[in-house]
């Protein structure tokens, strides 16, 4: 198992170091100045910009300012915004609980659903019930949730006026932000109506973020099952006249979980590149959007640093999916 | 005598081989009717893509100044000049739908020709190297991989200019790791086969035996994430379209018309229901085929 584990990591510093070359070279790879580009439309002298050239390092070997990006990026310098003048770490972990709330909403609803929805798919194998939940599954797997949130919003914020548009919380409240996490921080308040508009909030986002890793769930489960199910074990377990629900439930389900719960874990790239849409129409102040505005500022620093994390962040999770993938299979670690 | 007839036996054999394996196929890709369903409006799409200017009633981006923002024809207000209303600008919303099953159809062929080929080619040679270079090359699709695909797609088109061209070459770019995972699992399993040993031993060269002894039996996973990218790379485009980092306006793409319509969508839903359910439609029918594609060529499933 050490191995296994040791094997594992070791093939992390590498893809670590190739990604931080990639955010590196991006600001290097851009057409135009970067130091140009700071200074925006009113330009600047040549003595303020070779100051700027040099507190910047561009003057350095390219090796030099390799060497210095990452030892930078090891303690937490990711350089600061061109717009706020924030450095970037700050900015990215200020936004980043907006980001995790909607992700673990949506998570929790596609699982939630998926699953369920999986089981009574296998159980009910070519029957009504599983063409019509694969159906269902496959349109969602299909779906551009960019035009499904602009849907959501057209019934459920225009016609029907239950939810609102955009935002995390109605402007009518104010309280501090302790936890960053608008359920708990509104509940924390203690101010009336705070957490309902902040669950209404939170309503349409997490059901468009949630379709896509919805869908994978319940074809993966639907799959998974239909492999346990023709075990000999489960045959065993129909022949003691177990119920069904205790032989679906409790035995097949629990071995059927593991390649849905690898799946579940993969969904985090998923959900960031879904939350870069979602977070935009809904206009939730979360890394997406950050992302996609300073893409659009041109707040290069931002764009970086912003890809750096999220790489990372990605890369961390599945790492942990498969150490404990490992873990959970013997057969894994042997390979 | 009899060594005279048996050449003739086995090029009898060898031609008719294909057309018995795709019979094959077609047998067991029939049975999917939701595949079938999904060949059909495919084949439509196809249609419609090659043909938009002939079937479009007008040119997409014509303004009828008179008529902006008509609903549908068979809403009030309605008029069958127009059959599915018109955008803000008067343009008819059904021929810039139709002009639009262009660019996807675009977009899908050369993002899956562009990333196809490259991940074959960087998988066969990945299966074939030496340890430290087949690390070295899978390494660099590790990191490509750790971007979500969306972002790093963004990004790229951030670097080289919103343009469709560009978006099409990003997405070539995110996807193509995928073929490379692909075809060198499937390499690396070939490659120790009997056949593949006694072709090796019959003395092919090294290109022979990538391209003619091995590519051929390492194909069907490779067609099924074909069809998966296509769709893939139509919603991404038309992702990137939306956030206005793909086809520019006045392009009807249909990604970049449900950004134009965005502001209206409270007050005329045609003008962004229509481009969506495009999309949705367009990439349902291609994951249909490919979970049929799936069914009919993984030989695990195969009943015979």
């Amino acid at each position: 198992m050490l191995r296994y584990i040791l094997g594992r990591l070791l093939t992390f510093i590498p893809t670590f170091i190739g990604v931080t070359i990639v955010s590196f070279g991006f600001i290097r790879v851009l057409p135009g100045d970067p130091i140009i580009v700071m200074a925006g439309e009113r330009g600047m002298d040549q003595e303020r910009y070779n100051e700027l050239m040099n507190q910047y390092g561009f003057n350095d070997p390219l090796l030099v300012q390799f060497w210095d990006y990452l030892t930078g990026v090891l303690q937490g310098d990711l350089g600061q915004s061109f717009v706020t003048k924030r450095p970037v770490w700050d900015e990215f972990f200020a936004l980043f609980p907006a980001t995790l709330e909607l992700s673990i909403c949506a998570i929790i609803l596609a699982v939630m659903l998926g699953i369920p929805a999986g089981v009574i798919a296998a159980v009910n194998r070519g029957k009504f019930f599983d063409r019509a939940l694969m159906s269902t599954a496959l349109v969602g797997y299909s779906m551009p949730i960019f035009w499904w949130a602009l849907l959501m919003i057209i019934v459920f914020s225009g016609t029907l006026g239950w939810t609102p548009v955009s935002g995390r919380i109605d402007l009518l409240y104010y309280f501090d932000n302790t936890t960053g996490f608008m359920l708990i921080d509104s509940l924390l308040s203690g101010q009336d109506g705070a957490f309902l508009s902040a669950v209404r909030h939170l309503i349409l986002p997490s059901i468009v973020l949630a379709t896509i890793p919805l869908a994978v769930i319940a074809r993966q489960t639907r799959s998974a099952m239909l492999e346990v199910l023709s075990e000999d074990y489960i045959r065993t377990a129909r022949a003691k006249g177990l119920r069904p629900i205790r032989i679906n439930g409790l035995h097949a389900l629990r071995n059927a979980m593991i390649p849905v719960i690898t799946v579940i874990g993969l969904s985090v790239g998923t959900l960031l590149a879904g939350a870069i849409l979602t977070e935009t129409i809904f206009s939730w102040p979360g890394i997406g959007k950050w992302m996609v505005d300073s893409i659009y500022r041109r707040d290069y620093p931002v764009v970086q640093g912003g890809l750096l994390l999220i790489a990372v962040m990605v890369m961390v999770v599945n790492l942990t999916v498969d150490l404990l993938y490992g873990l959970i299979n013997p057969k894994i670690r042997k390979r | 005598m009899t060594d005279a007839a048996t050449p003739t036996e086995t090029a009898e054999t060898a031609t008719a081989q294909p057309p018995r394996r795709l019979a094959e196929f077609w047998k067991y890709f029939r049975e999917n009717r939701g595949a079938v369903i999904g060949l059909y409006v495919f084949a439509v799409f196809v249609v419609v893509a090659i043909f938009a200017n002939l079937l479009a009633p007008y040119d997409p981006t014509q303004q009828f100044r008179q008529f902006t923002l008509i609903p549908p024809a068979w809403q009030e207000g309605g008029n069958w000049q127009f059959p599915l209303g018109t955008d803000p600008l008067g343009r008819d919303l059904l021929s810039r739908l139709l002009h639009g099953a262009r660019f996807s159809f675009f977009v899908g062929i050369v993002v899956v020709v562009v990333s196809a080929t490259g991940g074959i080619l960087v998988g066969l040679l990945a299966g074939f190297a030496p340890r430290w270079l087949d690390t070295i090359i899978m390494r660099i699709m590790d990191i490509i991989l750790a971007f979500p695909s969306l972002l790093l797609a963004l990004v790229l088109v951030a670097i080289l200019g919103p343009t469709l061209l560009n978006a099409m070459i990003a997405i070539a770019l995110v996807l193509q790791p995928h073929y490379v995972r692909l075809t060198r699992a499937s390499v690396i399993n070939e490659r120790t086969k009997d056949y593949v040993v006694s072709a090796r031993v019959a003395g092919a060269g090294l290109g022979r035996l990538m391209f003619i002894t091995v590519l051929p039996n390492c194909l069907a996973p490779i067609i099924v994430q074909a069809a998966l990218s296509f769709s893939t790379a139509i919603l991404d485009a038309a992702a990137l379209g939306f956030l206005g980092m793909g086809a520019q306006p006045p392009t009807p793409e249909w990604g970049t018309m449900l950004a134009d319509g965005r502001e209206f969508i409270l007050r005329a839903w045609w003008v962004v229901t229509f481009p969506g359910l495009a999309i949705l439609v367009t990439v349902l029918a291609i994951n249909l085929m490919g979970d049929g594609l799936r069914d009919a060529l993984d030989p695990k499933l195969k009943r015979s």
